[in-house]
């Protein structure tokens, strides 16, 4: 047995590394050593987790390992961690570490706050988590009361921390790996050129200012001039049904550089797939509409005669 | 035969939440309840898989006195039977526990070959149910499922991850967990809606099951402390300009100087 420990997992070593600063911070409140579990085939460079927070790297490596298996990666964490007195456990939430940490959480008989964007601990040394729930409308901010405490943290949410040359033990484990009955027939790549709604860099969107559906050409011609993906609001897809999909709470949530809003009002639904825009510009002719409210730039007039004044704009603006 | 289960959770109306204004917390009281949409498109995957190989559906909710009435709809789609957990006990409790109670469930249902579910449930957004279930009845867990195909006994996948498409196979039984992009569930007719009525429902509470809400109760470990919207912190810059021509020039200003347009 060891003293209390903080551990953090990722298969995606970026996302492991930016949980460490989070980590690091977490294990000075509880005085807890922090450990990073590395899992794989052919690993290199484990004093990167050491510079970047971690007192202890936790290594498993084993040609059995090379790609993700749950139930053999399951199988790996729960025997690596077995005489480790966990405190928290962290899992970057992907969506291979997502179900791996349900099921671990579920061998662990603990409960585990999915996609948490903030974390602390609390006096009493329990997990303190803020995620969305409802559809992303709102923050639940949650406790959880049994040890070991679990969350799941998702790329990007902690900024690694700058490398300095700290002290740390690198520890190579030997456990038992088992086999997985889900057998990987084939494993396609998806095509980057073709990026959907969830990873354009650029969406215009329309919502019900536009009165017929052949006025979303209007769009199209924006669209094209900014090299941007067409979306739509709820109404014009579910209701109107001139698009299949829709961004917001029950359709797509989408994170672009840029997001352009055509007549739409913007309620909180619409609002919680496009939380993670980065610039919100919106057209929309009613000054009181919320969608003002949640954008960056937001020009209040009619969207039949902005919109080919912005194409026209940004046209000669692109070259 | 095949025999599916599907796990449903009844919801509140997404699209009809407001926010307090002046609290900045959700008013879901009084919404109508309805299964959470991915739930529904993994019933809606179980009848497909029925039409092409024959089977039984039975759907399965966890929930309380309102779930019977939004489950219909899951019997009018094409669910052979229905059962739901309905405890007052354990209202609130979290997806430790209700992987719990659903396994007990589960066993009690006996005799299946796949149980389905969604990705996640629309209002927790936790995705954990399918793997902790997978985990305690000790099955494969296939996640993330786009394409779902059933041949000798064998279920074949097509996984949706963030870098590849991934093709699998396994043996059942097996917990298989979809995304939304798998299908588009179908709107029951109204002679299905009226032969809904008339399948065959039960209802457990957690003593049927062999279980004890009570005891349970402190098992659940995440705990809710508060609910509240998010502030906006955008920049909310209205474009001042005498006419329109001058207005989309501004605004076409902005964007490229905010470098998220390669201008």
């Amino acid at each position: 047995m060891t003293g209390r420990t903080v551990v953090v997992y990722s298969e995606d070593r970026e996302l492991g590394l930016q949980m460490l600063s989070k980590g690091r911070e977490i294990s000075d409140k509880l005085g807890a050593e922090l450990s990073a579990l590395v899992i794989g085939d052919g690993i290199t460079d484990p004093e990167e987790y050491i510079t970047h927070g971690a007192d202890k790297v936790l290594i498993v490596d084993n040609p059995k390992l090379g790609s993700f298996a749950v139930e053999t990666y399951r199988g790996v964490v729960l025997d690596a961690l077995k005489d480790v007195d966990l405190d928290v456990l962290l899992i970057g939430a992907t969506k291979r570490g997502k179900e791996l940490a349900a099921r671990v959480a579920a061998a662990l008989d603990t409960g585990c706050m999915t996609e948490c964007f903030e974390i602390d601990v609390d006096e009493e040394g329990r997990l303190l988590g803020e995620r969305l729930t409802y559809g992303g409308t709102v923050i639940s901010s949650q406790v959880s009361t049994r040890k070991p405490h679990m969350a799941t943290i998702p790329p990007r949410t902690f900024k690694k921390a700058d490398p300095s040359p700290r002290e740390g033990e690198i520890s190579v484990l030997e456990v038992d790996i088992q086999g997985q009955r889900m057998k990987v027939v084939e494993s396609r790549e998806k095509a980057r050129g073709d990026a959907g709604l969830a990873e354009a860099p650029i969406v215009v969107s329309a919502g019900r200012g536009f009165k017929d559906k052949a006025d979303l050409k209007l769009l199209e011609e924006l669209a094209e001039t900014l090299g941007a993906k067409v979306g739509c609001s709820r109404p014009i897809a579910a209701d109107l049904g001139w698009m299949e999909e829709w961004i917001g709470i029950s359709g797509y949530k989408i994170s672009p550089k840029l997001y352009i809003a055509c007549g739409i009002s913007g309620t909180i639904q619409h609002a919680a797939g496009i939380r993670e825009a980065q610039i919100i510009v919106s057209v929309n002719n009613e000054a009181g509409a919320n969608i003002h409210e949640i954008s960056d730039y937001s020009i209040v007039g009619d969207i039949y005669t902005v919109i080919p004044a912005l194409t026209k704009a940004l046209k000669e603006r692109m070259k | 035969m095949t025999k599916i289960i599907v796990l449903l959770k009844d919801i509140v109306d997404l699209n009809e939440i407001k926010i307090d204004p002046s609290t900045r917390q959700p008013r879901t009281k009084g919404l109508k309840r309805r299964i959470s949409d991915v739930d529904k498109r993994a019933l809606e995957a179980a009848i497909r898989l029925k039409e092409k190989n024959d089977g039984e559906i039975v759907a399965l909710s966890m929930g309380s006195d309102k779930t019977r009435t939004a489950m219909l709809e899951a019997l009018a789609m094409g669910a052979d039977s229905l059962y739901i957990v309905n405890d007052s006990g354990l209202a609130g409790v979290d997806a430790l526990v209700t992987s719990k109670v659903l396994k007990a469930a589960v066993e009690k249902i006996g005799g299946y070959d796949l149980i389905l579910c969604g990705e996640m449930t629309l209002d927790s957004l936790s995705a954990q149910v399918g793997p902790r279930l997978a985990e305690l009845l000790g099955l494969p867990q296939v996640t993330y499922v786009k394409q779902i195909d059933l041949e000798d006994g064998k279920l074949r996948a097509v996984r949706d991850l963030e870098d590849v498409d991934e093709v699998v196979e396994v043996e059942l039984p097996a917990v298989v967990s979809v995304v939304r992009e798998i299908n588009e569930a179908r709107i029951p007719s109204l002679m299905n809606i009226m032969r809904a009525k008339k399948k065959p429902t039960e209802e457990w509470d957690a003593s049927a099951l062999g279980l004890s809400a009570e005891e349970l109760r402190t098992e659940s470990s995440i705990e809710v402390v508060k609910v509240k919207a998010p502030l906006v912190e955008r920049k909310r810059i209205v474009i001042d300009a005498e006419t329109v021509e001058e207005a989309a020039a501004k605004l076409a200003d902005a964007i490229i100087s905010e470098g998220v347009v390669e201008a």
